[in-house]
Order: structure tokens, then C-alpha cells, then sequence
């Protein structure tokens, strides 16, 4: 069901691939795509971060000292 | 917008905003001239957007391409300092979600349901000027300020720009506000739950439930957020509708019944667990979880104003405005203005606009649309909450929002008492409403999540399942407010953690290491115990607590409010830019009039109602004569409420002290500023006059 929405058209996928990314941004996920793509424009020969390793790396950070866990009343 | 105005365009636009005007003059007509005959909510809804429609299109146009020059060119942390994690270039649309879902809250939803006693009129309009000359004027510059500055930090930026001194001021007045703040929310979670099995049940079901998801997401898909929140929510809603069987069920019903005294003692203990364990076992998933569920149920809420279109029963403008009201203490002027903080302005939003928004944001320009926007946003929720209270028979919200003290124990009483009032009710309406929602009784749950949710109960159950889901909607709101302010209780109580680890780091080193685990458990250990204490004292309190607490944290997010804005006026005279700080400085002295004008009459009001003081000095009258006076049952009793009175205001003359001293470093800042002929601001990132001619 869901995938006969994406055939529809390149604009519903960016859609819902935005929505995704709001949805994950939103509890403090960035988007993983976007971070191996720069890492590996800025350090190609480095190491990158699993999907896995990137989610833990993210929530720790989210709750951690100076994290963004912050929200409001 | 990047289209080229031809005259006929221009004109037609011209056009359209005169309509949007009109419609909001004859909505906002109607909401405020209607006397006696009850007035749909669709004219409040409307008279909201386009305030904010037109609030948008003209006045943060003019912040932005006026007072802050938004410069497209100029290159934002996210560009500069892009590393993938923490500073990433970002879709305004992602970044605009991502930051209301951080500024969305409780507050919005509890202000506008205490303010709704004084009639919905007060409240609409303080919501709506609040937040176009206020609220969204604040996080939108502080956005900006804080873009300009590598994505500083509120406390940082007033270090710099204002001095160390007051930046320290600052700091130790955002951690009173957080410790307030979190026992506020505690309460309203145990005045939701007290006596009521269902409520207490579901709650308690999130716990299992977010351990479940924490597993799943660990070890069996990590990373799978969808996934495991999809489960979570059908575990959530199952667990709902097990809870009316709990509740009916004798045996069961008693393992989940507690006093307000036993949940406030649990909460506490709780919220130390809940800080201490590894975050990905508890409060990450119960984040996602409560984060899902708020935006789903703000959205249901919206389309069910819309499809129902219920009638407003409260006045327009009630009785209680001359201060005598049941549910908080206090004239229109300055309570009311306290009482709804968020929603119209809140210094919290400040911290959020100076955290992790900045470092996401890929264009100065989309500042206007993210800060301004985002908080006429959350406004529109609580317009929402505030229709919400008011479509209740105004004789059962004030049932439910006054009391004990006041309105007595049984349904007799309290119909007599408030028909006296002269909101006629029967006791049969009072224990018909009860039992619609599945509880024993609704008198005296104060505290605003109950009547939000018999509100909310009343227009959702419009949409679906009529009469009968009525009980299932009220739980469903009691677990989604208890679900997020309990997240905001464990999240918090990290963040105090972390700054009491650092203010007192400078005293004790070893306790600023945040890896070691006794440092952990004696900060944490402080952070609970000084929000459970007000918690504690809250609960005990005849008056139901959410009249001496509310008003607290509403002085002090306020506060914060006049402060974030001093800030930003400081700022707007170290860039030259003078002419036009107006824009801050009518904001900040009308929060700086109403706060400490709120906390005068908080300490030295002859009314016991309203002043700690007056109130200590009745108890310390009868206590020297041996008297007992209620809710104390004994003289030690009497001696704790006099403590309890003297703490109040010991905490109010502390937020005065910080408003009046950030007003006196402002006053330097500015006068500094304008004494020196340079632009003296410190923005990092690009040579301020380069760029201005430039942009």
C-alpha cells in the first residue's frame, strides 16, 4: 500500500522521505544518508559510523551533558 | 515569493490580505461583543488564524528584513561547521517540525484551561497579543542571535555580550525555573491520577511498555524508530482499553488506586530511577513514544474543533476577574497574564532556540518562518485548550477546578455551592459526567489535565464513537498528557542534573565529572529532591497545590522571557540597530511590569489567598495562640505550612532579585553600547558591515 503511494511520483517519495526525517529529527535522530554522504565528501579514508553505531552515538547525545533533550514545559 | 510583482499581482494580494483583515475584524467582533448567547468555537478558531496570518505576512516580514536583516548569503553553523551529527544543513520544513515538537508541551495546554475562569475573552486576547508582540518575537530572536553566534547558548550569549556576572544570574535563574517547573508538572500528572485506577493503570503500563521498545530498539532492530513506536502505540492504546476493566474490577481496581501523597512519593522515586538508568531502556523510547503521540493528538484535536464545531458554554467574560475565583488567586491584572505563560510567552523557549535549532538551520532567512512561526503555532494549541475548557457546562468545569476547601466533598455540595455562583448545575449532571468518563468523581481534579481532557473527551468523541467512547477519550487524554509531562519530568531531571554538576563543579571538582557515578547519584539525588519537595508540598496543600505552584512557574518562565529579551535588546543596540528595539523593549517591560507586579502582590497582598506572607502571618498568629487552623491537623502541621509559606516567598524574592539585576546590566549593556560609536556586537561568522552591504 504504502509503496503504491511512492510509485505515484518522485514528489510524494521526497514527501514522505522528508516526513521520515522530520519524524526522526524530531526525537533527535539526524537523517544517516546525509551524514555518510558528507563524511565520506570531507573524510573519505575515515571510518564511518554504522547505521547502528550512528543511532546509539545520537541518543546518547540527546540525553547526555549539553545533549538536546531540552524541550519545553 | 522569488516571483517577479507585476502591478495586477500586487493589487491582488493587496486584495486578499484586506479579506484575511476583515474576517479576522468581524471574527475577532464576535468573539469579543457576544453577550449572553453561547458562540461557536469556529469564530474563535478564525479570529486566531488570521491574527497570525497577518501577524506573519507584516510584522515578521519587518523583524526580519528590517530589525535583523536576515542576510541569505551569509553562511549558518549548519554550513560552517557541518560535521553530519550535531551540525547539519537541514530542510526548513524538517527544522520547522523539529522544533515545534521541542516547544510544544504541557504548558500551553494547562494556562489557557486555570485562565478559562475568568471567561474566554481574557484569555483569547492575551494569547494572541501575547504571542505576535511577545512570545514569537522573542524565540524568533533568539534564534537569530544565537545563528549569528555558532549556536550558542542563551546563558553563554549573555555571558558575552552582558558580562560573566550576569550570565552566572542567569544560569542559577533557569535552574529555580526548571526545579518549579518540574514540580508543577509532577502535580498536574498526580491531581490527573489521584483516586482514579483506569488513569493510574495506563500510566503505569507506559513503564513495561517503553522497556519493551528500549529492548527492540537495542538489541532486536536497532535503530528501527518506526517500528518500535508503531508497537508501542498499539500496546499504549490496548493497555487503554484493558484500564476500564482494571477499574471495574474490585480486586484490581485497588493494586491501582493511590492517594495523591503515595504518587507524589512514587513520582519522585521514579524520576530518580528513570535518570539514572541507561536513557535507551526507559526514557528514549518513552521520548519517541510521548513525542508521537502530543503531535497526533494536537493534530485530532484540530480536525475535531473543525468537524464538530462545538459551542462555547463559559462566558465571555465570567465574575472571577475581580480576583475572587476558585481555581488560582488573584485579579485579571497581573494573574491572568501569569497564569497563561506559554501559549502567549515563554522564557523556556529561549533555551530551545539557543540549543539544537540553530545548528540545524541551512538559511538565515528561514529564521522568520522556524522562530516566528513555529510559536504562532503553539499558540494555535493553546486556543485549542482554551476551547477545550470552555465547551464544558461551566458549572462542571468549575466542579472540577475548584477545591475542596471550597466547593465540599459530595455532588450536593458542590452543585449548591457553584449554582450559587450562579452556574447552574445539578448534582445528578455532576455524577452523570463522572460516570461518562469512567471515573467516581470529577469534583476538586484540579490541575487542568482532567478538564483539558473531559474537553477534549467531548469533541473527539463527536468525531468517533459518540457517547459511548466518551470514558475511552478521557483516559486517552489523561495518559497523553501524563505520558509527555512525565518524559519532560525524566529529561529535566537529567538537564538539572547536569547543571547542578556544573555550578557546583566549581566548588567540588570531582562532581562535575558527569561520567562517575557518584557524582551522578548525588546530583541527581539533589534534582529530585528539591522538585519533590515542592511536589510533596504541593499534594498536602488544601488549596489543591496548582494555586501556589502555578502562579510560581508562571513568574518565573516569564522572567526568563524578560531576560531573553534584554538580551536581545542589548544586542540590537551593540549592532546600532536602536531604532528599532522598540520591538524588544515594549515586550520586555510589559513582562517586567507583570512579573514583578505578580510577585509583589505574591509577597505582600493583605489577602491570604493570594501572599505567602499574609498567609504565614494567620498561621503564626493562631499557631502562637495554640490554635489549629485546616488543612493543618496538628501544630506541627501548622509549623510545616508556615516553613512551606516562607520557602514560597523566599523563591519569589529570588526571582525578583534576578529580573531586577538583569534589568540593571541591560541598562549598562545599553548605555555602554550607546556611548561607544562601534558596532560592538560579537557575531562570529562573517564581518557584520561586509554583509550588510552586501546582502
Amino acid at each position: 500500500m504504502i509503496c503504491a503511494l511512492c510509485d505515484l511520483g518522485p514528489s510524494v517519495r521526497l514527501f514522505g522521505r522528508r516526513l521520515a526525517e522530520t519524524a526522526n529529527l524530531m526525537v533527535g535522530l539526524p537523517d544517516y544518508d546525509t551524514y555518510v554522504a558528507h563524511r565520506s565528501a570531507t573524510h573519505p579514508d575515515e571510518k564511518v559510523m554504522t547505521r547502528e553505531e550512528f543511532f546509539r552515538d545520537r541518543q546518547a547525545r540527546r540525553y547526555g551533558a549539553g545533549g538536546g533533550g531540552l524541550r519545553c514545559c | 515569493m522569488t516571483t517577479a510583482r507585476t502591478p495586477a499581482s500586487g493589487a491582488l494580494s493587496w486584495l486578499l490580505w484586506l479579506g484575511v483583515a476583515g474576517v479576522g475584524a468581524v471574527s475577532l467582533g464576535t468573539v469579543a461583543l457576544s453577550r449572553g448567547e453561547p458562540i461557536n468555537a469556529v469564530w474563535l478558531v478564525s479570529a486566531a488564524i488570521c491574527t497570525y496570518l497577518i501577524a506573519y505576512r507584516f510584522y515578521s516580514q519587518f523583524i526580519a528584513h528590517s530589525v535583523l536583516r536576515l542576510a541569505a548569503g551569509r553562511p549558518t553553523p549548519a554550513v560552517r561547521r557541518n560535521d553530519g551529527l550535531d551540525y547539519v544543513p537541514t530542510n526548513k520544513w524538517v527544522v520547522f517540525g523539529h522544533h515545534f515538537a521541542a516547544i510544544a508541551g504541557a504548558g500551553p495546554l494547562v494556562g489557557p484551561v486555570l485562565a478559562a475562569q475568568m471567561g474566554y475573552l481574557p484569555g483569547t486576547l492575551w494569547i494572541l497579543a501575547g504571542v505576535v508582540f511577545a512570545g514569537a518575537v522573542q524565540d524568533c530572536i533568539i534564534l537569530f542571535l544565537s545563528v549569528r553566534r555558532d549556536a550558542r547558548s542563551l546563558g553563554d550569549m549573555i555571558r558575552s555580550e552582558m558580562g560573566t556576572v550576569p550570565g552566572v544570574i542567569a544560569l542559577f535563574g533557569v535552574l529555580l525555573i526548571m526545579i518549579i517547573l518540574l514540580a508543577v508538572l509532577a502535580l498536574i500528572v498526580v491531581k490527573g491520577l489521584a483516586g482514579s485506577p483506569w488513569g493510574t493503570f495506563t500510566v503505569f503500563a507506559t513503564m513495561p511498555i517503553a522497556v519493551l521498545m528500549g529492548l527492540y530498539s537495542r538489541f532486536l532492530r536497532p535503530g528501527r524508530i518506526g517500528e518500535m513506536t508503531a508497537i508501542g502505540v498499539v500496546l499504549l492504546l490496548a493497555s487503554i482499553v484493558y484500564g476500564q476493566t482494571v477499574a471495574e474490577t474490585p480486586e484490581l481496581a485497588a493494586l491501582f488506586t493511590y492517594r495523591g501523597e503515595t504518587l507524589a512519593l512514587m513520582l519522585i522515586g521514579y524520576g530518580f530511577v528513570a535518570s539514572v538508568l541507561p536513557v535507551w531502556l526507559l526514557l528514549a523510547p518513552r521520548d519517541y513514544l510521548s513525542t508521537f503521540l502530543k503531535l497526533g493528538t494536537i493534530f485530532a484535536l484540530a480536525i475535531g474543533i473543525l468537524v464538530v464545531a462545538p459551542e462555547l458554554h463559559m462566558p465571555a467574560v465570567s465574575r472571577f476577574v475581580d480576583g475572587t475565583g476558585p481555581v488560582f488567586a488573584g485579579r485579571l491584572f497581573p494573574f491572568l497574564f501569569i497564569t497563561i505563560a506559554c501559549g502567549a510567552v515563554s522564557g523556556f523557549h529561549a533555551l530551545i532556540a539557543s540549543g539544537t535549532t540553530p545548528k540545524l538551520i541551512e538559511n538565515e532567512q528561514q529564521i522568520r518562518m522556524i522562530g516566528y512561526g513555529a510559536m504562532l503555532m503553539e499558540s494555535f494549541v493553546a486556543i485549542m485548550a482554551l476551547i477545550a475548557a470552555c465547551v464544558i457546562e461551566p458549572g462542571a468545569y468549575f466542579a472540577m477546578n475548584s477545591p475542596a476547601g471550597v466547593i465540599g466533598t459530595t455532588a450536593a455540595q458542590a452543585a449548591q455551592t457553584i449554582s450559587g455562583w450562579g452556574f447552574v448545575i445539578t448534582p445528578d449532571a455532576l455524577t452523570q459526567l463522572a460516570q461518562d468518563v469512567g471515573e467516581k468523581t470529577i469534583l476538586s481534579r484540579a490541575g487542568g489535565a482532567p478538564t483539558l481532557a473531559v474537553g477534549m473527551a467531548h469533541i473527539l468523541s463527536g468525531v468517533i464513537g459518540g457517547q459511548a467512547m466518551m470514558a475511552f477519550w478521557y483516559h486517552f487524554a489523561i495518559l497523553f498528557e501524563a505520558l509527555f509531562i512525565l518524559t519532560t519530568v525524566d529529561a529535566g531531571t537529567r538537564v538539572a542534573r547536569f547543571m547542578i554538576q556544573d555550578l557546583l563543579g566549581a566548588f567540588v571538582p570531582a562532581l562535575k565529572n558527569t561520567e562517575s557515578w557518584g557524582a551522578n547519584l548525588v546530583a541527581t539525588g539533589l534534582a529530585v529532591s528539591a522538585w519533590g519537595y515542592f511536589l510533596y508540598q504541593g499534594v498536602i496543600d488544601p488549596l489543591g497545590g496548582i494555586n501556589t505552584l502555578w502562579p510560581l512557574f508562571g513568574i518565573s518562565n516569564q522572567m526568563l522571557a524578560a531576560i531573553a529579551l534584554t538580551l536581545a535588546t542589548v544586542v540590537l543596540f551593540r549592532m546600532k540597530r536602536q531604532a528599532y528595539a522598540w520591538v524588544t523593549i515594549v515586550p520586555t517591560t510589559w513582562l517586567v511590569v507583570c512579573t514583578l507586579t505578580a510577585a509583589w502582590q505574591k509577597l505582600f497582598d493583605p489577602s491570604p489567598a493570594i501572599s505567602f506572607l499574609s498567609h504565614a502571618q494567620r498561621f503564626s498568629g493562631a499557631l502562637a495562640e495554640g490554635r489549629v487552623l485546616a488543612p493543618a491537623k496538628s501544630l506541627a502541621e501548622m509549623q510545616r505550612v508556615l516553613i512551606n509559606d516562607y520557602v514560597d516567598a523566599t523563591l519569589c524574592v529570588l526571582f525578583m532579585a534576578v529580573v531586577v539585576s538583569m534589568l540593571v546590566y541591560g541598562l549598562i549593556g545599553i548605555a555602554r553600547a550607546v556611548g561607544n560609536p562601534d558596532v560592538t556586537a560579537k557575531e562570529v561568522g562573517g564581518d557584520l558591515r561586509a554583509v550588510r552591504s552586501g546582502a
